[in-house]
């Protein structure tokens, strides 16, 4: 029999290929195409008033500068709002190339193509863009201030206001024993991937097609709006995801400006174009997330029930909104984590400033929320002097009352119903694992050293497998190998690791028969994208649905051709067989021939379904009706909604009471993601997330100053985690798996980062008894929090 | 005006290879783009990720902080020269697979080249020795963690090839 493969730590089929430097990249393609670089706005908010590209024409190696003026139709257009709202009264999105005013230092005004990336750049240099300085905008207080706009017709800055309510939570916030109100921000960070962006394309002048590769995460929608963007038949296009070295959100977005660009610059020249960015580029013109500020009251009872909370937030958009409300419609809705809000009202405002535009960064506007929260829940503890597990525990949904439905619309536009998760088992663990009780007496040791320890906790839920759909489509080849493929993208999740466990266990075939591949259109052309934690379960669900289909498929032409009832058969080791007689077998292989009737012996394996080679019943087709071709499928999944992971993460910190340095001692999760398929390949999505959850915490900011200038557009000055700051990470899974799909998965990407910075400020206020408002921390915010108290 | 070309002979993975180059251009890209080893990444092009680092005369060094003129008769290792014998994964790649060291695999190059040499220095190294080879190099995926069990798993595949084997 076949060993189970899901659940298994199954060592990953992606690696060997990229450990010997053999992966393709986006930069390691087209090394004879022609290099895209572009001249972007130095200045945060301005009127293009001039471009003069004169001094850059007698540079060798010039193939082409192209201005807005260029851009005729719908590529000279703003790019596609991708995800309206509603609410989203005053979207604005940009051009591809500026066309009369600047939103943000790095927006792209001219596009030079050379013939080499050194001389472009060099090109760029001599390009002079003359601009009308217009007041900026940067920063939430200013946004609100309104004194100067980003966009002339956006009153007040706001893109969007949004209000949710269940029950009436300002009447119980005022009816109740005890109430509390904070105000809490949180700084703007970036998924920062070690790869940038970077599209490639190619046009095919004799075919009228483009084949275009790029960096991205969802390959199919790129498709469809470069076909739209250059009045292409949609047919004509063709998006391939090469190995993409990170994406954490900021790779969903599309299409990019230069995603445009590239292909339409292709086009128009009939050269193989590229266009690959670099890091500062990355800073100043890709996207950013987080920046959050929050004023929150609740109201709660003696034992520490919440009975109501109100959250009002502003949110920072950036300088468009190409990705609608999704970042802040996710924080005001999974700010609750796995507790009873009691009444609970929620108000948004989505505020424009002249900064790179906020989109999706893992965990996606849910660290923010889950921040706000378990701030709260550390409130309600101290002011009634609860342990704060204990406040926790009280205020948890329970299994019983699974599935939950807060009352609330998600991020997808469905209910707000979680499916499952078991809030107290989990938090047991949590207990466990850190030995929580045990904690007062390592304070007491620790202290009389003289050293100060604080220890905290945060839970959250986190919505995944956000539909609408993903597919699968499995082929059997006549050697017996296992062809799959799914729409949505890979950047370094395992994918094909884990997509190729279900197949081979779904088929009956070892492993290393299946061989996946995702993000190519030419092989699979429905498909969203990969984000919000959804692979596995969408795509995983899909594969496991089609690969049901081929096997059964496989059954009955092998019940045919074994004269055996399809009930007798098993499938293992790529073989159908008879159970209990062994020597009735047919290969799976031998069956794709089978389902193939062929005229041409165009190989061996195809001579043995050629219309002498067999006999049949001339009274039949050889098709039969129903049947098609070729042992293969295609199928989709589609859930009703969104499946909802959760966690619970506990950590130590030390504090320096000289440096006010701050070190974390130990940082344990329990995770609950459903059923895991690869344990392996989930702990190290939890790694991942850890480290960006301490980052968030402890290191990373983006800083602007006043006039727009972000000052750490770098890796020496963005202070990106290396692994001295990263602690050792303690885990411990629980297993509740989702009702909703066939495979009780519930999605693992984005966990490990949402209670980072809730968990961290927990600790850091516990050591210190300092309360803990604003993340990131440094050590000397730290010290001026000390200073402040003694004064 | 056309730049001019310099002639740069280095010894790329033992490979003696000849490279007709401007001077500005980059050790990184003239792996890259003109010997056509893309296993060598580049990630800030300001020599803080780690992602471009090769071993020039055994020395890691950032590839993108170097221009390829001035290491004229170099031998160079990058990544695709740290596979074994006969092509298979080498004890450090090795090592990394079976301890799931690697996610998008982009910053891994540099850190295989660190770990080879450091390794080769440093043959037994503790878990905190380990953490502080690696400590110059970023990654986004990984938390680090698993890297830190692959420096010691490559010291015990090397040090007891017997244990090393297929590994998976």
């Amino acid at each position: 029999m076949t060993t189970k493969l899901f659940g298994q730590r199954v060592p990953r089929v992606e690696d060997p290929r990229l450990l010997k430097g053999e992966g393709r990249y986006l930069d390691d393609l087209g090394h004879d195409a022609l290099a895209a670089a572009f001249v972007r706005s130095p200045h945060a908010h301005a009127r293009v008033t001039g471009i003069d590209v004169g001094p850059a024409l007698d540079v060798e190696g010039l193939v082409a500068i192209f201005t807005h003026e260029d851009l005729e139709g719908h590529p000279g257009e703003p790019l596609p709002l991708l995800i309206p709202h509603p609410a989203l009264t005053h979207g604005r999105t940009p051009y591809a190339l500026a066309r009369d005013e600047v939103n943000h230092v790095g927006e792209a005004i001219v596009m030079v193509v050379a013939t080499d990336r050194y001389l472009a750049e060099d090109i760029a240099g001599k390009i002079d863009v003359t601009y009308e300085e217009l007041p900026p905008v940067v920063g939430i207080e200013a946004a609100r201030s309104a004194t100067a706009l980003v966009h002339d017709d956006v009153p007040g800055n706001v893109a969007a206001t949004l209000v949710q309510e269940i029950g009436d939570a300002r009447g119980m916030i005022a009816e109740a024993p005890h109430r509390g109100s904070l105000r809490l921000t949180i700084e703007r960070s970036a998924s920062m991937p070690m790869e940038g962006k970077g599209v490639l394309a190619r046009w095919d002048p004799d075919d009228r097609s483009l084949l275009v590769h790029t960096s991205t995460q969802t390959s199919t929608s790129v498709r469809q709006a470069l076909a739209a963007k250059l009045d292409l038949p949609v047919d004509r296009v063709e998006v391939v995801t090469p190995d993409v070295g990170g994406a954490f959100g900021v790779k969903i977005v599309h299409p990019w400006p230069e995603e445009v660009l590239v292909p339409w610059a292709a086009i128009r020249l009939n050269r193989p174009v590229k266009w690959t960015e670099d890091r500062r580029e990355h800073f100043v013109s890709s996207a950013h997330e987080r920046g959050q500020l929050h004023e929150v009251e609740f109201g709660y009872d003696d034992e520490g029930h919440l009975r109501g909370l109100a959250v009002r937030f502003w949110h920072d958009n950036g300088a468009y909104t190409p990705y609608g409300l999704i970042v802040p419609i996710i924080t005001s809705t999974q700010l609750l984590g796995p507790y009873k809000p009691g009444a609970y009202r929620v108000e948004f405002q989505s505020l424009y400033t002249n900064t790179v535009i906020v989109t999706p960064y893992r965990g996606a506007g849910r660290p923010q929320g889950c921040f706000v929260m378990e701030r709260v829940m550390d409130a309600i503890a101290r002011d009634l002097g609860l342990d704060r597990a204990e406040v926790r525990a009280r205020n948890f949904i329970t299994p019983d009352e699974m599935p939950y439905d807060h009352g609330l619309v998600f991020q997808d536009g469905r209910p707000l119903i979680y499916d499952s998760g078991d809030f107290p088992a989990s938090l047991a663990k949590l207990k466990a694992l850190v030995d929580w009780d045990g904690f007062e007496a390592f304070r007491s040791a620790a202290a009389a050293e003289g050293r100060t320890v604080g220890i905290g906790l945060a839970c959250y839920v986190e919505g995944t497998g956000v539909g609408p759909y993903e597919g699968g489509h499995i082929r059997i080849e006549t050697d017996g190998s296992v062809v799959v493929s799914t729409g949505l993208t890979s950047q370094g999740q395992g994918h094909q690791t884990m997509l190729a466990q279900i197949v081979a266990d779904e088929l009956g075939v070892p492993m290393d028969r299946v061989k996946v591949t995702t993000g190519d259109t030419r092989r699979f052309k429905y498909a969203v994208g990969t984000f919000a934690s959804r692979t596995a379960v969408m795509s995983g669900s899909a594969v496991a649905l089609t690969a049901r289909a081929v096997r059964e498929k496989a059954l009955r032409i092998a019940a045919d051709a074994l004269e055996a009832s399809v009930d007798d058969l098993e499938i293992a080791d790529g073989l159908v067989r008879v159970k209990g007689s062994p020597a009735a077998a047919i290969e799976l292989g031998t069956i794709a021939v089978l389902s193939n009737p062929l005229r041409y012996a165009f190989d061996e394996a195809a001579s043995r379904a050629t219309q002498f080679a067999t006999p049949a019943d001339p009274s039949k087709p050889p098709v039969a009706v129903g049947e098609r071709p070729g042992l293969e499928s295609t199928d989709y999944y589609s859930p009703p909604r969104s499946t909802f992971a959760n966690g619970m993460h506990a950590v130590i910190v030390e504090t320096d009471p000289e440096t006010a340095e701050i070190t974390i001692l130990r940082y344990c999760v329990v995770h609950d993601c459903g059923t895991i398929i690869n344990p392996m390949i989930v702990e190290g999505q939890v790694h991942g997330g850890v480290a960006q959850g301490v980052a968030g915490a402890l290191y990373e900011r983006m800083e602007y100053d006043e006039s727009g200038q972000l000052l750490n557009a770098s890796f020496m000055d963005f202070l990106m985690p290396y692994a001295s700051e990263v602690p050792h990470i303690e885990i411990d899974h629980l297993e509740t798996p989702s009702p909703l799909n066939p495979l009780g998965v519930k999605g693992a990407g984005e966990a490990g980062v949402i209670p980072g910075s809730a968990a961290i400020a927990a600790a850091i206020e516990d050591a210190e008894g300092i309360v803990i408002s604003a993340m990131p921390i440094s050590p000397s915010e730290l010290f001026t929090l000390r200073q402040a108290r003694q004064q | 005006m056309t730049e001019p070309l310099h002639g740069v002979q280095l010894t790329v993975n033992g490979i003696p290879r000849e490279l007709q180059v401007p001077a500005r251009r980059l050790l990184s890209d003239a792996l890259r783009h003109d010997a056509r080893l893309t296993g060598t990444h580049v990630g800030c092009e300001h020599g803080v990720c780690g992602a471009c680092t090769v071993l020039v005369d055994n020395v890691p060094m950032r590839s993108c902080l170097i221009f390829a003129v001035s290491v004229d008769g170099a031998q160079i290792t990058t990544v695709e020269g740290c596979v074994g014998p006969d092509g298979e994964l080498g004890p450090v790649q090795q090592a990394f697979r079976d301890c799931h060291a690697l996610q998008c695999g982009f910053c891994t190059p540099g850190f295989i080249t660190t770990i080879t040499s450091f390794l080769e220095t440093s043959p037994r190294p503790t878990e905190q020795e380990a953490r502080e080879a690696i400590g110059g190099n970023l990654c986004r995926c990984t938390g680090y963690q698993n890297i830190v069990a692959a420096v010691l798993r490559a010291a015990e595949i090397i040090n007891d090839p017997a244990t090393g084997g297929t590994g998976s």
